[in-house]
């Protein structure tokens, strides 16, 4: 059978290119369509009615939604590539609990520090500051969250990674300082350099313009 | 693994919290005997703090002295290490997936609405009772697709959507019961009806969802300790 792999995503989305990053690790091809949230497609409303959003991955014609539950179904699928999870089970609790960390608690919290106004975004800044501090103390000083190698946590951890800096640099909000984040500094320029992470990223000046673009229209 | 000592391993949890209920059914699944550490509502244990210092939260599995938290992820690692046991999740990558998603829609989308609803009057209270019933809606539909005319979500046994949803009927009676409201319906959700009794009297589900009655009373409790 030939195996046909569908990914609707947006270009600025941290969720959808963590999706395509982990199938670039497994060498699988796919076909990307881009998705204009304004105006959503039939076939993205078909394939996820539920939530109506991207990421959405259809192998085959069956779709599957939610990132982190794309990932691990990208490597329960290809066992023999690039391993996205550990193969121990108290690794894989880990890493499965860091990547819901960043979703749970870390986006929300670095959205609201950097987009959020006054008191609201003063607290976050303060939350984001203690939750960043959970995964410099996590990191230690190995090269990946992964280890060696990226594994699910780095790819999920890709907003810290690469859209924060850029959320810092519009919004002028400072949250990754070196001097507080010494371990996290040093993995983010790791992981924006990786071969297959890079490929992943949107070009900086970019995403920095769309930005502007969308603060500016507050 | 199947030697292990019962004070090798322990459940940090409390009786009235689905999430705990979660990781009881899973270990009971796999013939797993464990430690039950009850914690107080008013205070959180020493060791709780320990294991669970980002969350502070219930439950937690103490296996080997190592602790993993969040229940959804406790209930998968026990699949992996008692992998001898009956399995819990299903075996092909596309129906697990399908789980996994339902699972997180019930914690993200219709658990919020169910606590919601617990204290909520007039107009708001009328609006959750319909994002609820909405939410049980879909998940009827997934249950038909999932369960093949079988008993359960997983098919013929309780697997990890069984589990991840059941753990929230003993709080959906008590909403019922509290609220006067209907939630699981005879009319909108006849193969969940049918679920919810196959699910309560399973060998592994017994004694772990409490009395409708229990957590009423437990719900009356924490209104007036809130001082709502």
């Amino acid at each position: 059978m030939v195996e046909e792999v569908v990914v609707f995503g947006v270009w600025v989305s941290p969720y959808s290119r963590r999706v395509e990053t982990a199938l670039r690790l497994k060498g699988v091809p796919y076909k990307y369509i881009e998705e204009d949230l304004g105006n959503k497609s039939p076939l993205l409303l078909k394939y996820n009615p539920i939530h109506e959003k991207v990421p959405v991955l259809v192998h085959n014609g069956n779709p599957i939604a939610e990132s982190l539950v794309i990932l691990e179904y990208i490597d329960e699928t290809c066992p023999q590539g690039f391993p996205i999870l550990p193969k121990d089970p108290y690794e894989r609790a880990t890493a499965r609990f860091g990547s819901k960390f960043i979703d749970d608690k870390c986006m929300p919290a670095i959205t609201q520090a950097c987009w959020g106004e006054g008191e609201a975004s003063d607290k976050a800044v303060e939350e984001a500051t203690e939750l960043l501090m959970f995964m410099e103390n996590e990191l230690k000083e190995n090269r990946f969250f992964g280890g060696e190698r990226i594994g699910m946590v780095d790819i999920a951890a890709n907003i810290v990674g690469f859209w924060l800096g850029t959320f810092e640099q519009v919004t002028g909000v400072e949250l990754m300082t070196r001097d507080k984040f010494p371990n996290l500094t040093n993995w983010s320029i790791e992981f924006v350099r990786n071969n297959v992470i890079k490929e992943n990223l949107p070009p900086r000046e970019e995403m920095i313009s769309y930005l502007r673009k969308k603060r500016s229209a507050r | 693994m199947a030697n292990s000592s019962c004070s090798d391993i322990k459940v940090l949890g409390a009786w009235p919290s689905p999430f705990v209920m979660r990781v009881r059914i899973a270990l009971n699944i796999k013939s797993v005997k464990y430690e039950f550490l009850e914690e107080t509502h008013s205070s959180k244990s020493q060791l709780l703090l320990q294991s669970n210092p980002v969350y502070k939260k219930i439950p937690v599995l103490i296996h080997g002295g190592k602790p993993i938290c969040e229940s959804l992820i406790i209930v998968q690692y026990i699949d992996e290490v008692w992998s001898s046991g009956p399995s819990i999740l299903p075996s092909d990558p596309y129906d697990r997936a399908i789980e996994r998603f339902w699972a997180a829609y019930v914690d993200d989308k219709i658990f919020p609405s169910m606590k919601l609803l617990n204290t909520a009057q007039g107009e708001e209270k009328t609006a959750l009772v319909e994002q609820v019933t909405e939410g049980l809606v879909l998940l009827e539909e997934a249950f038909q697709k999932s369960s093949k005319g079988k008993a359960f979500f997983g098919g013929d046994r309780i697997g990890f959507l069984d589990i991840a949803f059941g753990s929230m009927l003993g709080w959906l009676r008590a909403i019922e019961k509290m609220g006067g409201v209907k939630l699981l319906d005879e009319a909108k959700t006849p193969g969940l009806v049918q679920w919810a009794e196959s699910l309560c009297g399973d060998g592994a589900v017994e004694g772990i969802i409490p009395d409708t009655e229990k957590l009423v009373e437990f719900a009356k409790i924490l209104v007036k300790m809130k001082g709502h």
